[in-house]
């Protein structure tokens, strides 16, 4: 049900009733190691190619999903999933593993949050009973498509962020018992006119606290009411930035509950200057990390907000600026149904 | 930032960015400086190191030692490049590895491995110059500009 502008409230309160997270070798010496379900120890995979490596992880995850939830790849309805890579390659050619009908989706490193907006909306309009949603990235893939070649010799500087090699993967379904998603709301791409391709958290605050302030006001609700509000990749840059407008737009918000799945899934010592990023960052996070604390008992109420920096190699060359959104989806623990 | 680029921003984005601006950690520059005056130093020192043994060794001059040293020099960085040890030393070092040739070398075959995995022709071949393409690029036209700069003066000028 449409509430407002654009928050969805879920009245039939779809369960993720499983999830799946694969690493990479960096992220198991990382704070969450422990809340991957498979984690790699090197960066290939046994492939001959980084994307091929992207993909086989993406591959990984959705069928750890499926045989914890203790399914059949067939009775996947839909797979709704995205990635960073030219052409969402990697979570196409999943896809075709998987064999579900698919729906590709690209909102940079929101794609994780796009994808558990659609398929609750989907399952709560009742179109289908299971749907798999998931993102990833791929660190080296991402840095040679983005960046410079992995073994270049470039300085990076303190704004820069690390992305994450991983994918997660969460099962959607209308019945059955885990953390239910209550609302999400949808965010607008909002740009401030940055162009600096590596200081993306200071780009994406802005569109992180538009959607969290929509998000409150249309649901009815303040910042109190949630146990955790976890953004997607602000890392610290981004994350303090957002927490100064909180405080110049009037919005109270606790600094102790506001925290950043890029600045969870690696130790402090790690050398990820800002934090982490990437489209897997926010889903393995959220699905490892959070849902597996939510299922502990430990949290109640979470809101997700994963956000994305709408930027290409190219428009960074020309020297435009870098759009941005955010999306926000709620997760309640509500008992089995 | 430059005035020019502010004139497109709206009022609300020029607000915004003082306010990021003020939470952005900002590159230590001395700091970068001094690493990369020590590391670059050191490269430099390790090829003098480098020239001298092959002038004492071996029949080269002053004028002509430059060839083997450079090339001795680029043959480390491939090593360092290929084990993936010349990245984080750049991280630490910055322009005190960029800098001196080893750089130069970094970014043909750092390239060359990345896109190994596109074939030989189509990848390695078409991608190895990609970053070192536009150093080569203007550095033979400022050379080309400097000789012509140079002739005109000597044949016109009476120097």
């Amino acid at each position: 049900m449409l509430t407002g502008h654009r928050t969805w409230i879920f009245e039939n309160k779809p369960v993720i009733i499983s999830t799946g997270t694969v690493g990479g070798p960096f992220e198991a010496e990382g704070n969450i190691a422990k809340d991957f379900d498979l984690l790699h120890s090197d960066m290939w995979l046994e492939q001959d190619s980084f994307e091929k490596a992207h993909k086989i992880m993406m591959d990984e995850s959705c069928q750890k999903a499926i045989e914890k939830a203790d399914l059949q790849k067939e009775q996947i309805q839909f797979f709704l999933g995205g990635d960073l890579i030219n052409q969402i390659t990697p979570t196409s050619f999943a896809a075709k593993t998987l064999g579900a009908p698919y729906l590709g989706l690209f909102g940079a490193c929101s794609t994780s949050m796009e994808g558990l907006a659609l398929s609750a909306f989907l399952i709560n309009g009742k179109g289908a009973n299971y749907i798999l949603t998931g993102a990833s990235s791929h660190n080296a893939a991402v840095e040679k498509q983005f960046r410079y070649p992995t073994e270049y010799g470039s300085q990076k500087p303190p704004t820069a962020q690390w992305t994450v090699t991983g994918a997660g993967t969460a099962l959607v379904s209308d019945k059955g018992v885990g953390p239910q998603i209550t609302s999400a709301t949808i965010g607008k791409v909002i740009d401030m006119g940055l162009s600096d391709p590596f200081n993306m958290g200071g780009a994406m605050a802005p569109a992180a606290v538009d959607t969290i302030e929509a998000h409150f006001h249309e649901r009815g609700v303040d910042a109190s009411y949630y146990d955790l509000i976890i953004t997607g990749d602000l890392a610290h840059i981004g994350r303090e930035i957002a927490i100064d407008l909180f405080k110049k737009h009037g919005t109270t918000i606790n600094e102790e509950k506001f925290v950043d799945c890029g600045l969870t899934i690696y130790r402090e010592d790690q050398p990820v200057q800002a934090g982490a990023s990437g489209a897997g960052c926010s889903a393995v996070v959220t699905y490892g990390h959070f849902l597996n604390r939510m299922n502990k008992g430990e949290l109640n109420k979470i809101l997700v907000v994963a956000t994305g920096a709408l930027l290409s190699p190219l428009t960074v060359q020309q020297n435009q600026s870098i759009p941005c959104i955010a999306h926000a989806v709620s997760i309640e623990n509500g008992g089995a149904r | 930032m430059s005035n020019n680029k502010k004139k497109n921003l709206t009022p609300t984005q020029q607000e915004y960015q003082a306010l990021a601006g003020k939470r952005e950690v900002k590159r230590p520059l001395f700091k970068n400086c001094i690493k990369a005056f020590l590391v670059g130093g050191t490269i430099c020192v390790i090829g003098q190191l480098i020239a001298t043994f092959y002038m004492y060794f071996f029949k080269f001059t002053e004028q002509n030692v430059g060839n083997p040293t450079v090339a001795t020099l680029i043959f480390i960085t491939m090593i360092l490049t290929g084990i993936g040890i010349y990245d984080h030393i750049a991280q630490f070092a910055g322009a005190g590895t960029a800098v001196p040739v080893t750089g130069f070398g970094n970014a043909v075959i750092s390239a060359a491995i990345e896109h190994r995995t596109e074939g030989f022709v189509l990848g390695v071949g078409g991608n190895m110059f990609k970053l070192a393409g536009t150093v080569i690029l203007f550095g033979v036209f400022s050379a080309f500009i400097v000789a012509l700069i140079k002739t005109i003066l000597i044949q016109w000028g009476g120097l």
